[in-house]
């Protein structure tokens, strides 16, 4: 695996309280224990960028890519407003944005770059790059997920990704914002009585982290139509970040995965997640989902034989 | 005793606001979106003949999970920069908020059984939603506004459980405002049909591309209007359900059903301002006013 352009992958959840209130729950503080960890990892690395995929970042306009040099703001949450406010400034690698809106455009995808000041850097944007890159040693960049998008863009976006890292020659720190289960309790709760919202929940949070512990991440992106089935929200039409992730990462399941943490945050499943590129593969699982390289468009079947 | 003078559907592309080329956006156009435009234009000034203490506007794009949020701070200043049209939208913004109808309606909402909070951050960016639509309203922001952020019980449960919830907030605002000695406007801001397209032209207001997205969902909103045209309210409010599900409609934030519990479920005819689609969502300016000497037939 030397040519990989992958130092290694993380899986971090977007909620503000490993951030701002770590003290208040064990659970929040072990998530604040191994994102300080992920830090230091990355800090050893020889990664010359960190590339975020965040799911509190919706697009419409195809996917918006950040390619402001210093965004600087002070952030607020729509919901845990009263945990505190997040002043940020971070530095961009606006030359990697630019190629890798191209390389979207090349693979059939709409996308464009942003770079406005103000620009509302969402909270899993926000709180990942905060801990994960507090002093901004490493230029980063943060991709958004389309709300209409489903599995053909979600991989053609990961591909165009990698299409850039190997294209400029860049080694990534892999960073995807995103809750397992997503189901957050709809009242007020003591931070001493969070926990998972129910145990289904529970139950695919550890079948989901037996496959990250065991590198598996090409089973899991082939799992993530059940996923977000079985355990997810409906808010958008698909669970994509693993779909991102596993085509970014290159397709395979030849990864040493370690569960740095995993905790509830106000009820939702937070973990931070480590996958390593190895040589060996454990997957043995089969794969049922075409692999895509181009996107080329809805499929108009609604209009087909109408005539 | 207060009173609530109208209720208004404002939608909130910020297109309208780019269009409009006003000093506190940084973006300039070559217009756009007249249909809209001219329509809010009119209806502006019919509420300047009004006599009011507040806009009191609920957003679909300050989303909590926890309960419904109300403004707990007199004044925000900052900039709002629309996360999804951002080349469109940079607008700076100073306004005031009328905090103590803000605390009001929060606590009959929480005495009502609701999970309520008060949002008292001052770093807090006012959404562009709550921006857009007041800013068509009301140009010269001479009047305080009260944002209520939308709870996404549509996506926690059902379309159904939305549309009661929503209802229940109505239902207690009003009765907030009833008891208090405040005049207000209530605007529900959202866009009917809300299929985007995905790619933009190269000129924004290029108006040669804009249409709706597909026939289904302008024969869904003409459904909707002609009812409001014919002041059956609670028959848009009953099909709300379908209606969202269909249309992927943004009164999924449960805006309209909110303002319709608050105005008692209107029996008379909407006044239509306008209909026009922006980037494939279809989009009406309507307004219900209780005053049977003042209401007009506009279009
Ligand atoms: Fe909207």
């Amino acid at each position: 695996m030397s040519e990989s352009p992958i130092c290694f992958g993380l899986y971090v959840p977007p909620q503000p309280h490993p951030l701002l209130v770590p003290e208040q729950n064990e659970g929040w503080g072990q998530l604040r224990s191994a994102f300080d960890t992920a830090r230091q990892r990355i800090e050893e690395s020889d990664a010359d960028l960190i590339l975020v995929y965040s799911t509190t970042w919706p697009s419409v306009i195809g996917h918006q890519i950040q390619a402001h040099p210093e965004p600087e703001w002070t952030h607020v949450d729509d919901d845990f407003h009263f945990l505190g406010s997040m002043p940020y400034k971070f530095k961009m690698d606006s030359d990697f944005a630019h190629g890798y809106n191209e390389n979207c455009g090349e693979r059939g995808l709409h996308s464009r770059t942003i770079a406005y000041d103000g620009f509302p850097i969402d909270t899993g944007s926000v709180v990942a790059l905060k801990l994960l890159n507090p002093d901004n040693r490493i230029p980063a960049c943060i991709v958004s997920s389309n709300v209409y998008s489903n599995r053909a863009e979600s991989i053609v976006l990961g591909k165009a990704a990698r299409d850039t890292l190997q294209q400029q020659g860049k080694k990534a720190v892999v960073v995807v914002v995103a809750t397992l289960s997503n189901r957050m309790f709809t009242e007020h709760i003591e931070p001493k009585d969070d926990r998972i919202h129910s145990a289904k929940d529970e139950e695919w949070n550890q079948k989901i982290m037996e496959f990250f512990g065991q590198g598996r991440l090409e089973d899991l992106s082939q799992l993530s139509r059940e996923i977000h089935g079985q355990i997810r929200v409906q808010k958008v039409v698909a669970y994509k970040p693993v779909w991102w992730m596993a085509a970014t990462m290159g397709q395979s399941n030849n990864y040493k995965g370690e569960v740095l943490a995993y905790a509830a945050l106000h009820g939702s499943g937070g973990a931070v997640i480590q996958l390593t590129p190895t040589a060996g593969s454990i997957g043995d699982k089969e794969f049922d989902e075409d692999d895509v390289e181009v996107y080329s468009g809805d499929r108009d079947v609604l209009d087909k034989g109408m005539n | 005793m207060g009173e609530i003078v109208a209720g208004c559907i404002a939608p909130h592309p910020p297109h309208v606001v780019y269009a409009d080329n006003p000093p506190q956006n940084e973006p300039n156009s070559e217009g756009g979106w007249e249909t809209l435009r001219w329509g809010y234009a009119k209806l502006a000034n019919k509420l300047k003949t009004l006599d009011y203490d507040a806009l009191v506007i609920f957003t679909p794009h300050w989303q909590t999970y926890i309960g419904t949020h109300f403004l707990g701070l007199p004044h925000f200043k900052s900039k709002s920069v629309d996360p999804v049209f951002p080349n469109l939208f940079q607008f700076n913004y100073d306004l005031g908020v009328d905090v103590e109808l803000s605390r009001a309606m929060h606590d009959a909402a929480k005495d009502a059984g609701m999970v309520t909070m008060m949002m008292e951050n001052q770093d807090f960016r006012i959404d562009y939603g709550t921006i857009v639509s007041a800013h068509m309203l009301n140009r010269d922001w001479d009047k305080p506004i009260v944002p209520i952020s939308s709870n996404r019980s549509r996506h926690y449960y059902s379309v159904e459980v939305m549309n009661e919830q929503a209802r229940a907030l109505g239902r207690a605002c009003r009765k907030a405002i009833l008891e208090s000695d405040k005049r207000v406007v209530l605007v529900s801001t959202h866009s009917l049909s809300h299929r985007h397209f995905t790619t933009e032209p190269p000129i924004p207001e290029d108006m040669s591309k804009q249409h709706i997205y597909n026939h289904s969902n302008y024969v869904w909103d003409m459904k909707l209007i002609d009812l409001m045209r014919e002041g059956k309210m609670q028959e848009v409010i009953d099909l709300m359900p379908e209606f969202t599900e269909q249309t992927m409609a943004e009164t999924d934030s449960g805006s309209i059903s909110w303002m319709m519990e608050a105005l008692g479920m209107p029996d008379y005819p909407a006044e239509i301002y306008g209909y026009q689609s922006v980037i494939g969502t279809g989009n009406v300016v309507a307004a219900w006013d209780p005053n049977p000497e003042t209401r007009e037939v506009v279009l």
